[in-house]
């Protein structure tokens, strides 16, 4: 099985569309290169992959070795800055067009996820995330039974389940916690993401989704709540054009404050600022919630055992 | 040896071999199944050794015979509309539940909202009816009314706990969606809606196999304007393209939040590539509106009232009528008589 090498493997679950699985993975993955894991990314969305565009690299093509494929480099380990290396792996790549469709029924969806898990080859890795679609079907049943049949249980970390404060999407995130009771996948944490939006004009806070829904629905279920994540426009415009995020003076997060220096030249110009995507990543606000989130994550897969649930 | 990682199969051929009558298993289907309702049962490399090859194999090819029974319940059924996209999260539900508030609240119209997002439906929360059930009578299954006019059918209303997973795979799926349309009294519609969960999987085959005899109106595409959205819209775009789905527009959801307290407009879903507008434009396919983001719109679906009741004078409420009007106009029905000015 080529998951041998992989120390942990951890799950981004959400019963509903659009609350943010691609991003809190791909954030998450940043974050855990940051801190200096080898980290991978496979995304097992087979009919809409967005990790391909989080990362940048939509026309690369999978590479074929003898018995399998390599994944996706994304950058190198860099032991002198504290950053571990990451790689992905997604259906994205083996499309020829970007905007062709792929209308699988599920047999055919099962056969895939599996051959995912089977067949890439990862290299050391501290810690694997799986991007998963949304909802409890075929991709899920299917993840769930290779993992628990071929994955060693030290390996099978959990689920990071994510959600919005809404309860039109808790409602089915709820039925997403019940899955993994009825399947055995602890549950590391909830995240609820969305969770306000900060004016860039006035600074004035909005929960446009609400507010709170998830660390209710956490405590119902008795899951760890990990945080709430704010929606921050500076990280979409970072994935969409690769710009550095820049915030206007006297932004703060947590007391920290993360404004941009002033002086500092914007280029208004279509062009990616140079530099890896990790790098750019840590003038993001949403950069140190993400730490202390990650920190939490890493210690609920290290206390093991399922005490959580 | 590794098997091949091949490119997907082309659309088109998923889209000719629809699903067969399923056969009368005598074993549970095996781990490579190919799919006992499937074009290769019987055939396929993997089902050599398995108990229920020769019964897969043996029964009849060609079309479901069920088709023309969901036909004849679906004949008082007006314009059947999908609402699709290929993202999830980006407010099919809730435009569904909007479109029908919008139609029923012309009192000579009735309306009915189907629910294929068998995973995590929204239709009943939205609609305000979340505790109800379904009877069954002789004649097939009630569905549930919203208001006078305004039928619903979705899981959520067979589910013993509201928060129960429904760990279902493909065929099993397909078969409750048959059911919906099949076994259920819609009765004379002048609109059906059908709601759809994200993606172009075994739902949107069913709903298209299902629905081609008795004819689709079309389908309302629905997208947020970032690009990371616009890229798996277009995969549906592609999808109603080859399934000869009309496209009846696209509605560009959370296009800008207005600040309530300093006005001021942000693109949260910055639309780096243009947006709902370019995308449509590209594609060539008519745009019918951008609706705003407004807190209240995502209130009024948790607490299942009708947007166009609670805050008629919203911008949101103004631009959501406009897609309405248009939407009205796709399907040759006067926008006047559909949703009256003002």
């Amino acid at each position: 099985m080529s998951l041998s090498k992989v120390k942990h493997i951890v799950l981004v679950l959400s019963g509903k569309g659009g609350v943010g699985k691609s991003s809190i993975t791909t954030q998450l993955a940043l974050s855990l290169s940051l801190a200096g894991h080898s980290v991978g990314v496979l995304d097992v969305d087979l009919t809409g992959p967005s990790i391909p565009r989080m990362f940048a690299i939509e026309d690369a093509k999978v590479t074929q070795a003898p018995g399998g494929w390599l994944p996706i480099l994304v950058h190198d380990a860099d032991p002198s800055g504290g950053i571990g290396s990451l790689r992905v792996m997604s259906l994205g790549f083996l499309l020829p067009r970007r905007g062709d469709a792929v209308v699988w029924r599920g047999p055919k969806k099962t056969a895939m996820v599996r051959q995912f898990l089977s067949d890439v080859f990862w290299d050391e890795l501290d810690y694997l995330l799986i991007d998963t679609p949304p909802g409890t079907s075929d991709e899920h049943i299917s993840l769930a039974e290779t993992l628990l049949q071929k994955a060693r249980p030290e390996q099978l970390a959990g689920a990071v389940v994510v959600t919005t404060p809404q309860a039109v999407a808790t409602a089915d995130v709820r039925k997403e916690l019940n899955f993994c009771t009825k399947t055995g996948i602890r549950v590391l944490g909830v995240i609820e993401n969305m969770s306000g939006f900060v004016c860039p004009n006035c600074s004035e806070c909005t929960n446009i989704f609400m507010s709170g829904g998830g660390e209710v629905m956490a405590k119902d279920f008795n899951v760890r709540f990990l945080g709430r994540i704010p929606i921050d426009p500076q990280f979409l415009v970072l994935i969409e054009t690769g710009k550095t995020p820049r915030y206007p003076e006297g932004t703060k997060v947590n007391g920290q404050d993360i404004s941009t220096p002033a002086g500092e030249t914007v280029a208004e110009d279509g062009t990616r600022d140079s530099g890896l995507l990790v790098h750019k990543y840590k003038s993001c606000s949403l950069a140190p919630i993400f730490n202390t989130i990650t920190a939490d994550v890493i210690s609920a897969v290290q206390q093991g055992g399922g005490k959580e649930r | 040896m590794a098997p091949s990682l091949e490119a997907p199969e082309p659309v088109e051929d998923v889209l000719a071999n629809p699903l067969k009558q399923k056969p009368n298993l005598v074993a549970p289907e095996p781990e490579h199944c190919p799919g006992p309702e499937s074009e290769q049962a019987g055939t396929a490399d993997s089902c050599a050794g398995c108990p229920n090859q020769k019964i897969c194999a043996s029964t009849p090819k060609g079309p479901d015979p069920d088709l023309p029974l969901i036909t004849a319940r679906l004949a008082g059924v007006k314009h059947k509309i999908l609402v699709l996209s290929g993202k999830g999260g980006v407010g099919k539900s809730t435009l569904t539940a909007q479109l029908a508030h919008a139609f029923a609240t012309n009192p000579d119209s009735t309306v009915g909202v189907m629910d294929t997002d068998i995973c995590g439906p929204s239709i009943p929360k939205m609609l305000g009816v979340e505790s109800e059930t379904i009877h069954v009578s002789s004649s097939g299954w009630s569905p549930v009314w919203a208001m006078d006019n305004l039928a619903v059918m979705s899981i959520q209303f067979m589910l013993p706990n509201r928060d129960d997973a429904i760990i279902w795979r493909g065929p099993k799926k397909n078969g409750l969606i048959k059911q919906f349309l099949k076994d259920v009294e819609w009765g004379d519609l002048d609109f059906l809606l059908v709601d759809t969960p994200p993606g172009t999987s075994d739902e949107h085959l069913s709903v298209n196999t299902f629905l081609k005899q008795s004819s689709i109106e079309g389908a309302v595409v629905v997208t947020t304007p970032q690009e990371v959205s616009l890229l798996d819209v277009r995969k549906e775009i592609d999808f109603c393209r080859k399934a000869g789905i009309r496209i009846l527009g696209l509605v560009e959801n959370m296009s800008l939040f207005v600040c309530p307290k300093c006005t001021h407009a942000s693109e949260i879903f910055k639309a780096t590539t243009g947006g709902g507008r370019a995308l449509a434009h590209e594609m060539g396919i008519p745009f019918l509106g951008s609706v705003p983001l407004d807190p209240r719109i995502g209130m009024a679906c948790d607490y299942g009232e009708s947007f166009f009741d609670s805050f008629p004078d919203s911008p949101a409420c103004v631009a959501l009528k406009h897609v309405v009007r248009g939407l009205a106009e796709q399907i040759g029905l006067d926008p006047n008589q559909v949703v009256p000015e003002g």
